[in-house]
This record gives structure tokens, sequence and C-alpha cells, in this order.
């Protein structure tokens, strides 16, 4: 088969070899799109992102397990790193400024990953904090870099309670009413973020960058009355 | 109905104190999908009620998250006490206190050293997509194989499978007392029970 050359040809492509998890093809298909003139978006949005969000299908139907996600994570992280810059310099706004780390005690951090990638696919700037993250770690960073967001990932139910401390510590802090609090992992639900006082859960790293953008949005309109 | 991955414990624990019971077991590696394990656990609880006079599922919530618990409830079947087989095992304050110790600690229980390549490696990824053992591993700090039964094999298989993690290896001996301790606990509920019987084929 020859090499892709047209624009649909690339973004079909290009969605192939993601959902594959091909990296080193992603990421030449991404400089031969950008090379032959296509934009970062349509690459990003008509691509990248579909493919990735067929890979949360397919997982949630059994066809996939977690290295099928992981890999395919990867090779749309590598074509991020190309695309970035290039999306900064649209100047187009950013959706949200996301603080994103893994509760103190808790080092899982595989469906916080996968969740970053799919926030700065739709366009957010995400600061990673990493995992172990103590409450006066977070209170720390959202007074450095006041994002829009901060996402609280844990994966075991010992440390979900860590979601209420860190709560605890921003209102403490005084910084509550300021950032919109998200929390998400395997063992959390929707009425357990709502126990803690989260603004916002999602199940998975779709439902997550659809909510974010839900919340920031509302914020902003209230901001605006 | 048993996990796979204890039910050798389980049928040597029952013939030990001669217990009226037999094991059925469930695939181990469902607790690579444990969205599907109460649904499987519902699925082969049912059948076997047909049989049996009395069932309990020798599975602890085991990344069901209550889900299993539910399950549990409307059926009115008794399960073994705990998170996982490691509580089980070791007894959930001492799993508290070896992961308060070192939150990043990658446990393992002598079936998981045992299949170690089928239930980690393969069911992982990490034979097709080596470079994903970053990913997963990163952040682990040691293995801690809680042991029940450490021979020698087991002992070299525990090491091979540390080294493939890149981890130093702790071995914590715990035996499976606390297995038979809480196993214990069903069998008594069950002989509360007249005519209860674990191995008659139910009446009627």
């Amino acid at each position: 088969m020859s090499d892709p050359s047209t624009p649909q040809e690339i973004l079909r492509a290009l969605y192939d070899e993601t959902l594959v998890g091909n990296a080193p093809r992603v990421l030449e298909l991404t400089r031969t799109g950008l090379d032959s003139g296509m934009t970062p978006e349509s690459m990003l949005f008509e691509a990248l992102i579909p493919s990735l969000e067929e890979v949360g299908a397919r997982f949630e139907r059994g066809d996939f397990f977690v290295p099928e996600m992981l890999i395919a994570g990867r090779a749309m992280s590598g074509a991020l790193d190309v695309l970035r810059p290039l999306l900064a310099d649209t100047g187009a706004d950013s959706v949200g400024t996301f603080l994103m780390g893994t509760v103190k005690g808790d080092v899982h951090d595989i469906g916080k990953n996968l969740v970053n990638i799919m926030l700065e696919g739709a366009g957010f700037h995400v600061i990673d904090l990493g995992v172990q993250v103590a409450p006066e770690k977070f209170v720390a960073a959202i007074e450095e870099h006041r994002p829009d967001v901060v996402g609280f990932s844990a994966f075991l139910t010992t440390t979900m309670p860590m979601f209420k401390a860190n709560i605890n510590a921003l209102t403490k802090a005084g910084l509550r009413d300021q950032v919109i609090v998200m929390v998400g992992g395997a063992p959390v639900t929707q009425e357990y973020a709502d126990a803690v006082g989260a603004d916002g859960y999602a199940a998975d790293a779709s439902a997550a960058v659809k909510r974010a953008k839900e919340l920031i949005q509302r914020r902003r309109s209230a901001m605006t009355v | 109905m048993a996990c796979g991955a204890i039910a050798g414990h389980v049928t040597g624990i029952a013939a030990r104190n001669d217990w009226p019971v037999d094991v059925r077991a469930l695939p181990p590696l469902l607790h690579n999908r444990p969205d599907r394990i109460a649904g499987r656990v519902e699925d082969a609880v049912t059948e076997l009620r047909a049989r049996y006079a009395t069932v309990a599922v020798a599975f602890a919530d085991c990344g069901t998250y209550g889900a299993l618990d539910e399950v549990c409830a409307r059926l009115r079947v008794p399960r073994l006490r705990g998170a996982h087989c490691y509580d089980v095992f070791a007894g959930a304050s001492r799993l508290a206190e070896l992961l308060a110790q070192e939150p990043g600690t990658y446990v393992l229980t002598d079936f998981l050293v045992r299949s170690f390549r089928r239930a980690v490696v393969t069911e992982l990824g990490l034979d097709r997509f080596p470079q994903l053992r970053e990913d997963y591993f990163r952040h682990y700090r040691r293995v801690v194989w809680l042991a029940q039964y450490p021979t020698g094999p087991l002992h070299t298989a525990a090491r091979r499978a540390a080294e493939f993690l890149g981890l130093p290896l702790e071995v914590v001996t715990v035996g499976d007392q606390g297995l038979e301790r809480e196993l214990r606990a069903l069998v008594t509920g069950w002989s509360a029970d007249p005519g209860a019987s674990a191995r008659s084929p139910r009446p009627g």
C-alpha cells in the first residue's frame, strides 16, 4: 500500500495507527501532515482524539485491555509533543488550566496519565504534580499556578479519604472557592464525590474532559452575570 | 465458589479440616477485569444453588468496589471479608502497615509468584510492549511476597519476578491461616444453619 498523501488519507492513517499504538508511525504521519500544510487542529480533532475515544469505547466493550489503552496513549502523546507548540502558536485560547495529581499514599497513575493526555488533546494546559501528592503541595501549586480545575486521583479505597483532606486543606488556605475540584479513580463514584464535596467526577478520561469543560463554562458564565 | 487464585488453598484447608465442601473455581485472571467478577459470581452461584443446599463465595471485594457485595446481599450468600486476598492472607492491618511503610509496594502471593509470567507479564502486555514496564511500575519501590508456602522453587520464581520488575524482594511469610480463619467463619455460619450442608444436593 502506498504512503498516504491526501489529507483524508493522512487523517485515516493517523486514526488507524493511533488505535494500534504505533507511536513511530503516528509521529511520522503527524510530521507528514504538517509538511503537507495540514493544521494541527485537524489532525488532533479529526484523527487523534477520535482514535483515543475509540480506544476507550473498545476498552468498555472488552475488546481492548489496559496495555492497548496505554500504548495508544503513548502514540498520541508523541504526536502531541509535536503539535503542542504549534497549537500554542495559533493563538487559540487555552480551554483552561488543569492541575492534576495522585493523592498522598497512592502511587497509581495510569488512569491519571490517560486523563492528562485527553485533557491536553482537548486544549487544556495540564500541570501534573505526579503521585503521592500531599495536601500542602496541592495548596502551594494552586497558589502558584491559579488553575481553573484541580484533579485528585486515587486508586485505592484506603487513599480515597485524601480527597476530603485535600479539600479541607484548600478551604483552610482560603482557596476552595477559587478552584473547581474534580475527583476520579477506579473506586470513586459520583456519590463519593458528592459526599466529600467535590464539584465534579468522571468515570473515564473522555468523560473527565467533557465534565471539566462544562464546569469551567458554568463558572465563567456565573462570573460574567 | 472460589477465586481461582486461592482455590487450591481453599481445597487444602477444607481437606485438613474435614469440611464437607466442594470447591468450584472461577478463572483467576478475572482479576484483571474486576468489573466482570460480580456478574460471573452471580451466574456461578445461581447455577450451583440448583445443586447445593449452601453456597459461599471465596472472593474478597477484589476490586469490584461493592458490586460483589451487592450480588452477595441479593443472593444471600456470604463472601470472604477484606478488600482482596492480600487482606485475607496477611490481615488488613498488617497489609495497611506494609503499604504505609512504603506506598510503592507491589504485592505478590504464592499464586502470583507461580503464575507471574501469565498473570502479570502477559496480561499487562509486557511481552508485546516491554516499553510499558516503566508506565506500570515506575513508582514502585519494592516487591513484597506474602508467602503461603515459600518453597525453594517459589523463592527462585519470586526472585525472578522481582528482577523482572527491577525491584528488591522482601519475603513476608504469612501462611494460609488468615484464609483458614475467614473460611472457618463461613463454615461456622453453615453449621449454625440446621440441615444446610455444602455437599448435599438440594432436596427436591
